[in-house]
């Protein structure tokens, strides 16, 4: 039966027409996961040896920081790890029983890349514990207990669609403990530590994570197959709609049919609010590097980076996806009397505008200096000018449906930003760090977010340029678009 | 109005659509019938340029739909939900269109008004979402907003399907009333014998994707249908037992 299963999800990912585009991001994905297996393989074998030579007991000093990892691991699952989509609808009618397609689903998310990849670090980590003579039964207790944990975050986050808001505070109260104990006012690890370290030193406390993961793996179960009706767990919520008719928008001309529908989109479904969301978070994203919190981004160009960063929220989170975000209803667009030219402009302008309301969000960041403005203020320009139609050229690419209301689907898909799109960003980040780092260290700061500010400036002027650009592969592509689309209705 | 050429259509060596050429003048209803699979759909995709086809092309007012985009100033059409935008309101989506077609508010409302028998009640004003609306209601918004802005081609498939029957009655007045205009060139694509002979001056049969009759519709026209297709179903039932 599993093999069943299998073999729809090989074909699912094999016959999308997405799959081009899919299979370069897997490599691209694939390439990124090399990174991560080798950090940690080489972070398993040295750190026993580094925290020795600064004369800290190793496994201690691992076990008090443990609180830290743990709840870091649950915030990158929650924004990255992909639930386990499983289309269940044509499923339900199947001779299956229900309890082997929970399985399969909560299967999926077990064998996830989140839950092995800290393999690598573990069990190096636990063979130096080993060889360097620590007792073996507590070694791999405390072993167990940690695999245990990480399982224990992994069905927590199944729970956790939809808890965003409840997710950041978690994150935010965790930073400020964080900050409190690096600055010495209030060291509260030292109530976790007993904990991780009694799984070595006293054995039993390893059992607490095991029957927990048990435990929510049971309830896991039981509590997807009751909901594995159409009309119970997934059942559509039916909205009280309004009219609206944004009469001030009506200044833009005919741009403003299209931005009125730009909004109501963005407003009115659960896939695109999260843009709005996600833009707000990367705001707080640049306390990060002007605080000075992490020591690696001190270097002067990485301020660029996150001047980027802060200011292109929801350009990255949205522009990535334009067109698909019209995808549901794109034959309409394709035959109605429509300009190509209005539509992106409307969009380009959603995406500046958001960039322009981000830049004044942003202004508290000058009580880090006026260089810090000043990044942030050309970062902005940078975005605008150039990022801007660099993220509208790649979503012509992007042939993925976008499910709007996305309740067809089991588990929800709960994020539009994940990490294919964060890898696609990453490019957009370098330039302007480049650029300014040839100023800052030619002549100083002020040329290097001259040379940035002027690039952006630069980019307005080819605005049209890129439309056309874009139009051209709108065109050309036409036809592939709308029948990768038809996927999805 | 509509002139389709050489138009064929093959998807991996398997020709779904295969038409010499068929000429529509303006102010025609037309009435495309077939079983599934005859290559309606698919037809009126090409007509809308939303399918590439493999050899020949659609002319629509003398401008060839691949190669323009002019015909699309003129042409309306509904073919299946993904044409309407489920998170509008049907009046906001109607006034969409409106703006795209160059009608303000005023005139839209103003032909809404006259539809208030056909909506009978169940989609203006409900503060629901399009997507929340049943098929049935779907469908009667798309047909009615495939008539905002005066269009001189109207392209509707399989637009009695999904209704009730009170509002199939309804929808055939409407048609009936397009096709009387003069300036109106309507294509509807059918399974219902009947409602196509009612509402269509002229009929074409499509058979896995060939032509195979063209009937400027009388009296008698149902009649020959039935027979066309009941002699269809005979045919199958003899080759079956063989």
């Amino acid at each position: 039966m599993i093999k069943q299963f299998l073999r729809l999800e090989w074909k699912a990912f094999f016959r999308s027409a997405s799959f081009q585009t899919n299979l370069a991001l897997k490599i691209l994905m694939a390439f990124g996961a090399l990174y991560f297996i080798a950090i940690f393989s080489i972070m398993g074998v040295v750190t026993f040896f580094i925290l020795e030579d600064n004369n800290l007991p190793p496994l201690e000093t691992v076990n008090q920081f443990m609180i830290y990892f743990i709840v870091l691991d649950l915030l990158i699952r929650y924004f990255f790890q992909k639930m386990p989509v499983v289309n269940i609808k044509p499923l339900l009618l199947m001779p299956f029983n229900k309890s082997k397609i929970v399985k399969f689903a909560l299967g999926k998310t077990v064998l996830s890349f989140f839950n092995w990849m800290y393999a690598f670090f573990f069990v190096p980590f636990t063979v130096v514990l080993l060889v360097k003579g620590f007792d073996p039964v507590g070694v791999i207790a405390w072993h167990l207990g940690m695999v245990a944990l990480i399982y224990l975050n992994n069905f927590i986050n199944v729970f956790l669609n939809d808890e965003t808001i409840a997710v950041v505070i978690a994150g935010l109260a965790f930073a400020v403990l964080g900050g409190l104990q690096y600055y010495g006012y209030y060291d509260f690890t030292v109530y976790t530590k007993p904990f991780f370290h009694g799984m070595y030193t006293q054995i039993w406390p390893a059992l607490i994570p095991v029957l927990l993961v048990i435990g929510a793996a049971v309830y896991a179960f039981s509590y997807f197959k009751k909901r594995l009706y159409l009309d119970a767990g997934f059942a559509k919520k039916e909205a009280i709609a309004t009219n609206e008719n944004m009469e001030w928008l009506n200044r833009f001309g005919k741009l403003s049919t299209f931005l009125k529908n730009d909004i109501k989109l963005i407003m009115r479904n659960k896939r695109s609010k999260t843009t709005i969301f996600m833009s707000v978070l990367f705001l707080f994203y640049g306390l990060l590097f002007f605080g000075g919190a992490i020591e690696v981004y001190d270097g002067p160009f990485w301020r660029m980076f996150a001047a980027v960063f802060v200011t292109g929220g929801f350009l990255f989170s949205f522009g990535q996806f334009v067109p698909s975000w019209d995808s549901a209803y794109y034959p309409l667009m394709m035959t109605q009397n429509i300009r190509y030219k209005e539509y992106l402009r409307s969009k380009w302008w959603l995406v500046v505008m958001a960039t322009v309301v981000s830049l004044i969000l942003c202004i508290p960041y000058v009580f880090f200096g006026w260089e810090t403005l000043a990044a942030i203020m050309v970062g902005a320009i940078f975005n605008m000018g150039i990022n801007a139609h660099l993220v509208l050229l790649g979503g012509a690419f992007i042939k993925t449906p976008i499910d709007l209301t996305s309740g067809k689907k089991a588990f929800g898909d709960k994020s539009s930003f994940n990490v294919k799109t964060l890898l696609i960003s990453i490019p957009k980040m370098f330039a302007p760090m480049a650029l300014y780092a040839i100023g800052h260290f030619t002549l100083g700061p002020v040329f290097g977010f001259a040379l940035v500010a002027i690039a952006g400036l630069i980019g307005f002027a080819f605005r049209d340029k890129v439309f056309d650009l874009i139009i051209k592969i709108y065109k050309k592509e036409k036809y592939k678009t709308l029948q990768a689309y038809k996927q999805n209705s | 109005m509509i002139t389709i050429e050489n138009l064929s259509k093959t998807y991996n060596g398997v020709t779904v659509l295969d038409l010499e050429q068929i000429d529509i003048p303006k102010g025609q209803a037309f009435g495309l019938v077939g079983n599934n699979g005859a290559g309606k759909t698919t037809l009126f995709s090409s007509l809308l340029d939303l399918i590439q086809p493999t050899t020949g092309f659609v002319k629509n007012k003398e401008v060839i739909v691949s190669e323009s985009e002019d015909w699309k100033s003129y042409t309306a059409s509904f073919i299946d939900e993904s044409f309407l935008i489920g998170y509008l309101t049907p009046e906001e989506y109607f006034y969409f269109i409106g703006d795209l077609r160059g009608q303000n508010k005023a005139d839209v409302d103003q032909l809404l008004a006259g539809f208030e028998d056909f909506f009978n009640d169940e989609i203006l004003g409900k503060r629901k979402y399009l997507r929340d609306l049943s098929k049935g209601n779907q469908k009667k918004v798309g047909i009615v907003a495939t008539l905002i802005g005066n269009p001189e081609v109207i392209i509707l498939d399989e637009p009695f399907a999904n209704l009730d029957p009170t509002t199939q009655i309804r929808l055939k007045g409407i048609i009936r009333k397009m096709a009387a205009d003069q300036d109106v060139t309507v294509l509807v694509s059918s399974h219902d014998l009947q409602h196509v002979t009612e509402v269509c001056e002229r009929i074409v049969v499509l058979e896995k994707g060939k032509q195979v009759k063209d009937i400027m519709t009388s009296p008698a026209t149902l009649k020959e249908l039935e027979e066309y297709f009941s002699g269809h179903a005979a045919m199958a039932a003899i080759a079956e037992e063989e």
